[in-house]
């Protein structure tokens, strides 16, 4: 099993040099794409098979690579192959999007070569057995990701994305670098030891903190978010979708695998800093993903929030493990888990939907869309679907990780701590509310840009986007809905991994009758996707055909009737803004310190009325700004260096020397 | 024979909230009209409207997409399934164990999702305004809700409405703070999610104010018949809600005889009536606010049901 995933990611790292070749060649991007694509079927399916069938056997392999005393140690629990599948299900999509997607690339050599490696690196992060290993390769996750960041580096924008991606790559690299250190202050590098080794609890604390920022950041947990939806929306749209879809579930990995397997049994005070930073992610990224108007940046915003979501579910999973109630963490636990899965499953979706269209336009700014159903109707029905199953709307797969997550947050009487029991239903709220703000942001998102009329020429001229694109978005919309109505399945899918991880597992749910679900007892609450499903398909198709057949099936075209004064110009139409400006009044004038200045002309006046809305991110301004201010002073007084003459570096080098000395002296 | 009474019952209760959806909207208007000291449309008026807007040809915008035909069987479906797990006469119905009352909630999330797209598919500007109020008024309702289900929840131990309305209906509840508070912020709720007043006005058309009535303008005939009925089940479902959830009095159980059935749904039927009039009465002596007021309306709920919730975390016995 193992060997065949290191030989899968073994071909993937020996395409990228091959891609550089390819990318001069006219066919070579779907050469490249399609052994992609090979490589990760390859590597879902042995994931796959390896944690429905296999997932207490854990093989693991030592390769004499890395370090020369360590080598490098790969292992394959029920926990990586969860993660195998859910890295390559978004690889063998994105690189079946990419076969079609990937020709209209201006500068290929910018992308092809990286685009394997990068793959090849997440693969291995999840697969790593030792603190070496991951530490490479998430940090070559991160350098080759960079790269695509900055492949349209011609665009300001993305320049200036890149560097701030960077940076806080390197500082959450460096996080996770000290934790590994403390960690290994006592066994060494190897996972195993490090299993068996008992760190202090002073120490175990610090190493939470720095997981915390480290696995947060990449991650993009509030407030180290910032960066995310600058990057993800630069890179192309396939790489875009794996990026927020699968890069972000290899920091939850990171996060999971030090604070549930690696670290010894949890204390409460963890689960109440991760609910404290996952809860309001939550809220806060859907409300940032209400108030912009480009499609990528809503969707990259929207992948904070989920991740938030999937944040809370492992707060909880902590918080019930601490007090002893492990078989309510395997519930909460359960529920992040699947919901990593549902994301990654609907946000690559939702990516390649932005991608589809920013092939068929070149925009990205919803108020120069529109009307696009009418003129890409198959890419609008798979982006509708992403769109419902990501509002956490029945009976698609987003509504039931977050009922799965709702139903642990009503265990929580249960807990005996009293900060804990004060702060989960406050939790439970800021939940709630992002649930209904996510399903305010994807109205926004497809009622602007595929409904109503075109507001540009391009979009009125758009056409559908090709066949492979459509099929890697309708596999995954197909994805979406079985998710939905049969979750019962990868519940208990995921039974292993809850078991590894929390020592218990939610009841075995795929032997009900009629595949429904039940948590916890069947008084307390169940669920049915399936016959939800076929009751409202029965009942919608029950009362078509009944009013077709017994009342009336005529219908007339004319002009719109908008209260007898339509108007033809497509302005006239709520845009992006305008459709937020309810919301934004109400929450937006705290959160984001927004103020709207309305300049009226004086009557007979023919200047136009002007409004502006002046928006501030106050954490980039409280957080941000400064550190940025004291780097750039800084790096400023230290580029001084290059320009000394040679006495001053004479002098500094003699200097040195003596402090060296000295310090060796004493 | 159980799985044949089952089946009937469940049958009863899909085809029983259907027929009196259109009852209790005629008979709240009457109601209102009345107050007025209006004389008011028959009883059954909203049945003959719906036959009458089924019979007439749809006018289709010349613009509008195949999902703006789809949208009202979608909402139709989403809410009848909803509006039929709601035990009415009886708990413990055949499919009560499909949904639970946060997968009733987000069906209806799921119409209203619906709604606010076709709102704007037609591209018009009450569409997109109708639209734009909805979902700010859904982002804090809908919170609201679920948080109220929260602390109704905890105290009964369970999301099953069947479950819960049993529970309720024993002598373990007692008097409750926090069910008080749930109790006002669930009546806040419903008259948001109905757009009742104060939040919307159903009787009216052509107003700035006005929500619901501008996201379904463009639509006629049998879509719009199908949008209304929508809507009336929706009240319906409301207020059976407030009813099971608080009123849970002389509901038939699982295995009750035909006999306590047909007294549950009598007691069921004077149940509308009571909570039909004191809605009339409520709208008629309240003015419709702004919208820029309704948020501090519906945030009195979510503080209230937030704060029940707490209570119930603070103690058992509140």
């Amino acid at each position: 099993m193992i060997a065949v995933a290191l030989w899968s990611v073994a071909v993937l790292l020996a395409l990228a040099p091959a891609g550089v070749v390819l990318s001069t060649r006219p066919r070579g991007s779907l050469i490249l794409y399609g052994g992609c694509l090979i490589a990760t079927s390859t590597l879902c399916v042995t994931a796959l098979t390896d944690l429905l069938y296999f997932p207490h056997l854990a093989p693991s392999v030592t390769l004499p690579i890395g370090l020369p005393w360590l080598g490098a140690h790969f292992r394959l629990d029920a926990l990586s192959a969860f993660f195998l599948v859910v890295v390559n299900l978004g690889g063998v999509a994105a690189s079946l999007f990419a076969l079609g997607y990937g020709q209209h690339e201006d500068s290929p050599g910018r992308v092809l070569p990286f685009y394997p490696a990068y793959l090849a690196a997440m693969n291995v992060v999840v697969l790593a057995n030792d603190a070496f290993s991951f530490l490479v390769a998430w940090e070559f996750m991160s350098l080759t990701s960079w790269a695509m960041v900055v492949s349209h580096h011609r665009e300001a924008e993305n320049v200036r994305a890149g560097y701030v991606y960077l940076l806080m790559a390197s500082f959450g690299t460096l996080a996770l670098l000290l934790a590994f250190g403390l960690l290994a202050s006592g066994a060494g590098y190897d996972f195993d030891a490090i299993r068996a080794s008992h760190p202090s609890a002073a120490l175990t604390g610090m190493v939470v903190i720095l997981v915390l920022l480290g696995a947060g950041s990449k991650a993009g947990l509030v407030p180290l978010h910032a960066w995310l939806p600058l990057a993800h929306p630069a890179a192309p749209s396939h790489v875009s979708g794996l990026m927020s879809g699968v890069m972000t579930k290899v920091a939850v990995y990171g996060f999971v695998r030090i604070v549930f397997d690696l670290l010894p049994e949890p204390v409460w005070w963890w689960s109440m800093v991760v609910l404290l930073v996952g809860g309001p992610t939550a809220t806060l990224g859907v409300l940032y993903a209400l108030m912009q108007r480009d499609i990528k940046r809503v969707l990259a915003y929207s992948t904070i929030e989920n991740i938030g979501i999937i944040f809370t579910g492992l707060g909880l999973a902590l918080a019930f493990k601490a007090e002893g109630l492990d078989w309510v963490a395997a519930l909460a636990f359960t529920a992040a888990m699947l919901h990593v899965f549902n994301h990654a499953l609907f946000k690559s979706l939702l990516f390649f939907g932005a991608g589809a269209v920013l092939g068929a336009t070149g925009e990205r700014d919803m108020e120069k869309l529109g009307g696009l159903i009418h003129r890409m109707p198959k890419t609008a029905f798979a982006v509708l679907v992403g769109c419902v199953a990501i509002s956490a709307l029945p009976p698609f797969n987003g509504f039931v990780s977050e009922w799965l997550t709702f139903q642990a947050i009503l265990l929580s009487p249960q807990l005996p701590n009293w900060g804990l029991k004060l702060i989960i239903p406050a939790v439970g709220g800021l939940l709630a509310l992002a649930a209904a703000f996510a399903a305010a942001c994807f109205v926004k998102l497809y009622g602007i840009s595929f409904l109503g009329r075109p507001r540009s020429d391009v979009a009125a001229s758009a056409h559908e986007t090709d066949r492979f694109s459509l099929a890697a978005m309708f596999a995954l919309a197909v994805l979406c809905l079985v998710a939905g109505i049969l979750p019962g399945l990868f519940i208990d899918a995921l039974a292993p991994v809850s078991k590894a991880m929390v020592g218990n597992v939610m009841p075995y749910q795929t032997g009900l009758d009629w595949l429904t679900i039940v948590p916890i007892a069947e008084s307390r609450s169940s669920y049915n996707g399936l016959l939800v499903f076929l009751f409202a398909a029965l009942s919608g198709m029950a009362a078509a055909s009944a009013i077709h057949r017994l009342a009336s099936d005529r219908l007339r075209r004319a002009p719109a009737w908008d209260c007898g004064y339509p108007d033809p110009s497509p302005t006239i139409q709520y845009s992006a803004s305008s459709f937020s400006q309810p919301i934004r009044r109400v929450f937006g004038s705290v959160i984001f310190a927004a103020r709207e200045i309305g300049e009226m002309p004086p009557p007979l006046s023919p200047s136009p009325a002007r409004l502006t809305v002046d928006m501030r991110d106050l954490i980039w301004d409280a957080l941000y700004a400064p550190i940025a201010k004291v780097i750039g002073v800084a790096t400023e007084r230290i580029n001084m260096l290059q320009f000394f003459t040679i006495r001053r570096y004479l002098t500094l080098v003699f200097a040195a020397l003596i402090v060296l000395l000295l310090v060796v002296a004493l | 024979m159980t799985a044949l009474r089952d089946i009937l019952s469940q049958g009863v209760q899909m085809c029983l909230v259907l027929l009196l959806a259109p009852l209790l909207t005629g008979f709240v208007r009457k109601v209102k009209a009345r107050l007025l000291r209006r004389r008011g449309p028959p009883l059954l008026q909203p049945y003959r409207d719906l036959i009458r807007l089924m019979r007439k040809d749809v006018v289709l915008a010349d613009n509008a997409s195949w999902l703006f035909r789809v949208i009202p069987y979608l909402m139709f479906a989403g809410t009848w399934v909803a509006a039929s797990l709601v035990p009415t006469f009886g708990n413990g119905l055949l499919f009560s164990w499909t949904a639970d009352l946060i997968a009733i909630i987000a069906l209806l999330g799921s119409a209203r999702f619906f709604q606010a797209l076709a709102g704007m598919d037609v591209g018009t500007a009450f569409g997109g305004i109708g639209s734009s109020r909805e979902v700010m008024i859904a982002s804090l309702a809908e919170p609201a809700m679920l948080i109220t289900v929260f602390s109704v929840a905890m105290i009964a131990g369970s999301t099953q409405l069947s479950n819960v309305a049993e529970f309720m209906g024993s002598d373990a509840v007692g008097l409750r703070v926090s069910l008080g508070m749930a109790f006002v912020a669930l009546t806040i709720m419903a008259l948001a999610e109905n757009a009742r007043i104060p939040v919307d006005n159903p009787a009216t058309h052509l107003e700035l104010t006005m929500v619901h009535e501008a996201m379904v303008l463009e639509y006629s005939g049998r879509h719009l018949a199908l949008i209304d009925l929508s809507s009336q089940l929706k009240l319906l479902l409301y207020v059976s809600l407030i009813a099971c959830v608080f009123l849970p009095w002389s509901m038939a159980t699982a295995d009750a005889s035909a006999a306590r059935l047909v007294y549950g749904a009598l007691v069921y039927f004077g149940k509308l009536v009571v909570l039909g009039f004191l809605l009339a009465v409520f709208e008629t002596s309240i003015a419709k606010m702004r919208v820029f007021r309704i948020p501090e309306f519906l945030g009195a709920a979510l503080m209230l049901a937030l704060l029940a919730t707490l209570l119930r975390f603070v103690s058992g016995s509140l």
